[in-house]
């Protein structure tokens, strides 16, 4: 009776693992599949391609390409440094109590929060902001582009990164804080030295994730970085990701081409995405200690 | 006591209400070596851990009394002036994993800042090595990760950190609990050595390593000091009743 339970249950996990991985096989075949009508209009200049015009059938999708690769090393570049200071923080310094409490609760209401939301804030709070900081540049105030929709984006990702990097920095052996501690060295200089080299590889698997976070965000990007098909100048053009602008038109897209198009954009973000994590959990793998 | 280079005075430590060690006082001279023994759970770790104000690292740790070092008191020092001049070796050997042996041995001028001269950092490796008796198994491997040692030869570069950075005393808490017996030996001769340059605390609940390599025994029962005296005399012929149950096997 046990046995047969026991092959019961293994059968399950085995259909739960194996559906897993036909899901991913049939999402990548479906946007293949209704992408080849763009694949073979176009070819390799639908990559190179800088020019996005519906009405006038061109599409390539270099401007998006840019805008996101832009969002999204900005946005990891801004949160870099609050994510790694709110896990030090709740890791090393305030293990427990009040505040512990407070900035961990708050973290994670942050991640919880539906990024519609984000984009409205942005768009209220942050565009105008930018527009001011535009306005005192000399620059064109268009409030809306690539740099805050990186902001939001580095707000948005920050929870994710700090929560692995806080259970990473948790997994230090006391023994080597205290080895550290007990030469005569500042806790500072114990984070510097021992805590950051020892996980370093588990905070990068973090900045991973907030990578592909930001990479395929949509929604709060769609609102504030002002949609526009042109490869962005600078950080304060108004531009367009790969994930916003397949959001951003999808719906207007009447023409079958038009929709093969968007279709295949979508088809190389889940290229790209599978490709970041293959060479993210690839580097994981070879700094890992022991 | 000529030479005193350590004196507790009063001390008492523990952890939020509750006081783990009740009123210490001893003296410690210079150049010995001192056993800190006592079955577990009786506060050894505690008290040498209060020596190097690592206690206080702990959340709700308790501290009241007055521990002199050099005749200063050390809880007006810095914390991290006391730990450079009271280095400690832990119960398990903890050499920092992401450095090779060289950069172990001097892991405490790296954290601490201290930039060294190439030649002087050569120099402090192998003095330090030897002085630690790791130096001929280790010459060979030095830029390889500590990591890769035996327990025993880690431990004895845990010790060598400890040492490189020159300490007047040397705590040790029960640095072969985790070891077998060769390496015990090994780090026990090591202890007798070592006492020509440093001071060394050893925390144990080994009777018979305490008899083998101190000069002075402190009895610790439940938070309290029994009985302090030159070992040889200690385990020939203990003053107190509880020693003496406690040094035949009758408990811990």
């Amino acid at each position: 009776m046990e046995m047969r339970q026991d092959r019961t249950f293994k059968i399950m996990l085995w259909l739960g693992g194996i559906s897993f991985f036909l899901l991913l096989l049939l999402i990548f075949i479906l946007l293949f599949k209704e992408s080849l009508y763009s694949i073979n209009a176009f070819g390799i200049k639908f990559i190179t391609g800088k020019v996005w015009d519906p009405v006038n059938e061109k599409f390539g999708l270099f401007p998006f390409f840019v805008g996101t690769i832009l969002t999204s090393f900005i946005s990891l570049f801004i949160s870099l440094p609050f994510s790694l200071s709110l896990a030090l923080l709740l890791s090393v310094y305030y293990k427990e109590g009040f505040i512990n409490k407070v900035l961990s609760t708050t973290t994670e209401l942050l991640a919880g929060i539906p990024s519609v939301i984000y984009g409205f804030w942005g768009l209220f709070f942050l565009v105008p902001l930018i527009r001011k900081v535009e306005i005192k540049l000399r620059i064109p105030p268009y409030g809306v582009g690539i740099l805050t929709a990186s902001l939001i984006l580095a707000i948005m990702i920050i929870p994710y990164i700090s929560s692995i990097s806080k259970e990473v920095i948790k997994m230090v052996p006391q023994d080597l804080i205290e080895a550290g501690l007990s030469l005569g060295s500042t806790t500072w200089e114990v984070v510097k030295k021992v805590i950051l080299p020892y996980c370093r590889s588990g905070i990068f698997a973090g900045i991973l994730l907030g990578f592909g976070r930001a990479f395929g965000e949509t929604m709060a990007v769609t609102m504030v970085i002002g949609n526009s098909n042109f490869v962005p100048e600078n950080i304060f053009s108004p531009a367009n990701t790969m994930a916003s602008v397949i959001a951003n038109e999808f719906t207007e897209a009447t023409k079958d081409i038009h929709l093969s198009a968007l279709i295949q954009i979508g088809l190389w973000l889940f290229v790209l995405s599978v490709i970041v994590n293959l060479i993210g959990s690839f580097i994981v793998k070879r700094y890992k200690i022991r | 006591m000529e030479n005193t280079i350590l004196k507790i005075v009063n001390l008492s430590a523990g952890f939020g209400k509750n006081w783990v060690l009740k009123n210490i006082n001893l003296e410690i001279e210079k150049n010995k070596v001192i056993a800190i023994m006592g079955p577990s759970g009786c506060g050894k770790s505690t008290l040498i851990r209060c020596i190097n104000r690592m206690h206080e690292i702990t959340s709700g740790a308790i501290l009241e009394g007055r521990i002199y070092l050099d005749g200063k008191d050390i809880f007006l020092m810095p914390p991290v002036a006391v730990r450079r001049k009271i280095g400690m070796v832990f119960q398990r050997p903890n050499p920092f994993p992401t450095m090779s042996i060289y950069d172990n041995v001097i892991a405490g001028y790296i954290l601490n800042g201290i930039k060294l001269k190439r030649e002087e950092r050569d120099r402090i490796v192998e003095e330090t090595l030897k002085k630690a008796y790791l130096w001929e198994e280790v010459k060979d491997v030095l830029y390889k990760r500590g990591v890769f040692l035996s327990g025993g030869q880690q431990q004895r570069l845990c010790i060598a950190r400890a040492l490189a950075m020159d300490p007047e005393i040397l705590l040790l808490d029960e640095p072969t609990s985790s070891l077998d017996p060769k390496a015990t030996s090994m780090i026990e001769e090591l202890i007798i050595k070592l006492k020509k340059t440093v001071t060394v605390v050893l925390v144990t609940h080994n009777r018979a390593q305490a008899a083998r390599v101190s000069d002075y025994t402190a009895f610790l029962y439940l938070g309290e000091i029994i009985e302090f005296d030159k070992t040889s005399r200690m385990f020939t012929a203990p003053k107190d009743k509880r020693t003496e149950e406690y040094l035949t096997g009758k408990f811990g």
